[in-house]
């Protein structure tokens, strides 16, 4: 089941990428609209963040293309901005937390010119927002799993972008760092920037996303959370998985009644 | 006189090495310094058999461009047979050094350099490889004019990129997403490295220069979490370095790049075995506060 919308921020279209000769995504055909937070949900290698880096550039589709705004990535790169995961970099690499927020303001700055006090007091403000003005000065290794993931999100935020794509946000982190991760994007979205969100958990994917992308090497469903995230098409997408239909039992359940947690 | 002019190259040498190494460490290719530095002999001679002279910008271009080649192979082989980058790293490098090897051999009268000087080098002759200008004024040795434009042209070159080739080590993914360009930033880098490489081993050899790209760097590495801390560190064990290298050699009559290279060994063991010690007694009252 996919829903359009009518002037999409970001339009898939009939996308395939495979790793030599082995298809890993195909099928995939979707849009999405302004201000909402989407949430790309399935299962352990449903190619979400393949789909991810395909949209970023980063991996070349065999067939299909991405639109951004109606036009193609390379002109519109400094309105988009790109959170990777968090384990695909060295935290032992001797930067700081604001040098890893400036990062976010290289792509502003251009080649041969480097940051200036706006990009700082820009950077940390994005610390500000993110809670963690106070660790500036620290060096990225000394840092947790959830301030090393707030640290990215304040740079993507540093990057001042309408369009964010962030692969696996609420992974490995603590409960704090998630509330105030997930209210951020609230805020964000609010004012009216789109938020794209690859995520594993089902259990919060409906409370937190307002679109749901459901993939799973093909595209299951595609449209708006209340509409598309129902019950046969998570079975569509997790079908078979044993130890994930329980899981998907427990959403639904959850759905009937709400547990309450202390 | 003499240990002026020797510290002094094996200074300029050991700045410009360390601070491409520091790259080259948090690149995590470390053994793509080793590789160049071996891979550009074959270049070295077909540019001496073209120009038919030893002149260094020949050189230096055949070189560049072997080391570019080097660069591309391992990326090939590694994107397209799936080969680890350090398999197909150790595949390329002896085979090009190999080509070099055959291509001295064969051309043996023609070529006026052998594997020994690639290899070890000589320091010590640095002092009589002296720049006479037309009219027939001594200018000083050779070498140090040519390490210094390099050392410049290298320092130059971190200062213009800094922010890219931080930025490129540290998440090239988000880079491309910026629209930085991760090859060819990795190409500008081993293009310097090859550059460096070259007009650095005909003073000190090849084992001198990989002792110089990787060492100085790591131990930087162990003492501090700021890069551009590190990268003076770096330039600092350098010069301390080429010191008390030639001072040793000097004291034990002994090969002055071999020394160097040891002393480079024991700063790093030494820093190491601090942090040890340091961190042995520190760590118990952090690990086990209810012991104390």
């Amino acid at each position: 089941m996919i829903v359009h919308t009518q002037e999409p921020i970001l339009e898939v279209h009939d996308l395939m990428v495979t790793y030599g000769r082995k298809p890993v995504l195909w099928g995939v055909d979707f849009t999405l609209p302004s201000g909402c937070i989407a949430g790309i949900v399935g299962p352990n290698g449903a190619g979400k963040s393949t789909l991810l880096k395909t949209i970023m550039g980063l991996i070349t589709p065999s067939s299909g293309y991405i639109k951004l705004f109606d036009r193609s990535l390379d002109e519109v790169r400094s309105q988009v901005s790109y959170v990777p995961q968090r384990e695909s970099v060295d935290w032992d690499f001797p930067v700081s937390v604001l040098d890893v927020v400036l990062m976010g303001r290289y792509g502003k700055v251009g080649l041969l010119r480097n940051t200036g006090p706006r990009d700082r007091d820009i950077a940390m403000d994005c610390l500000d927002k993110v809670g963690m003005s106070a660790y500036t000065k620290r060096q990225i290794s000394q840092l947790s799993g959830g301030q090393q993931q707030r640290v990215f999100l304040a740079r993507a935020l540093a990057q001042e972008a309408d369009l964010y794509f962030m692969d696996e946000p609420f992974a490995g982190v603590d409960a704090a760092t998630e509330q105030t991760i997930i209210a951020l994007l609230r805020e964000m979205a609010s004012a009216g920037k789109t938020i794209v969100v690859v995520h594993h958990d089902l259990q919060s994917a409906r409370a937190y996303f307002d679109w749901i992308v459901l993939l799973n090497m093909h595209l299951v469903a595609a449209g708006p959370t209340n509409e598309v995230f129902t019950e046969e098409t998570i079975q569509q997408a997790y079908g078979g998985r044993l130890n994930l239909l329980s899981q998907v039992g427990d959403v639904m359940e959850k759905r009937a009644f709400p547990s309450r947690e202390r | 006189m003499i240990a002026f002019w020797i510290i002094l190259t094996g200074s300029l040498v050991a700045i410009t090495c360390g601070l491409l190494g520091c790259f080259l460490i948090l690149r995590k290719m470390s053994m793509v310094g080793d590789a160049i530095s071996h891979a550009v002999l074959p270049g070295i001679v077909i540019a001496f058999l073209l120009s038919g002279s030893r002149d260094t910008l020949p050189m230096i271009l055949g070189a560049g461009a072997t080391g570019l080649l080097t660069t591309f192979l391992t990326e090939y082989f590694h994107r397209r047979a799936g080969l680890q980058t350090d398999a197909a790293i150790g595949v390329v490098f002896t085979f090009l050094f190999a080509v070099g090897i055959i291509l001295i051999s064969a051309f043996a009268g023609q070529v006026d350099i052998d594997q020994d000087c690639v290899l070890y080098g000589e320091i010590a002759y640095v002092p009589i490889d002296l720049w006479v200008t037309a009219n027939g004024t001594i200018m000083g040795p050779r070498p140090v004019y040519i390490l210094s434009v390099v050392l410049i042209l290298v320092v130059a070159f971190i200062c213009v990129g800094y922010k890219e080739l931080k930025l490129t080590s540290f998440d090239p993914a988000f880079a491309s997403v910026l629209g930085i360009s991760t090859a060819l930033w990795h190409y500008l880098l081993t293009a310097a490295v090859s550059i460096t490489t070259v007009s650095s081993f005909e003073s000190v050899g090849a084992i001198l220069v990989i002792a110089f790209l990787i060492g100085p760097p790591a131990t930087a590495y162990l003492l501090t979490h700021n890069l551009k801390r590190m990268l003076a560190i770096t330039a600092a064990l350098g010069v301390f370095i080429a010191f008390a290298g030639y001072w040793m050699a000097y004291w034990l009559n002994a090969s002055i790049a071999g020394c160097m290279a040891v002393v480079t060994g024991l700063c790093f063991l030494g820093v190491f075995s601090m942090q040890r010690i340091r961190s042995s007694r520190i760590q118990p009252p952090i690990a086990d506060p209810a012991a104390g």
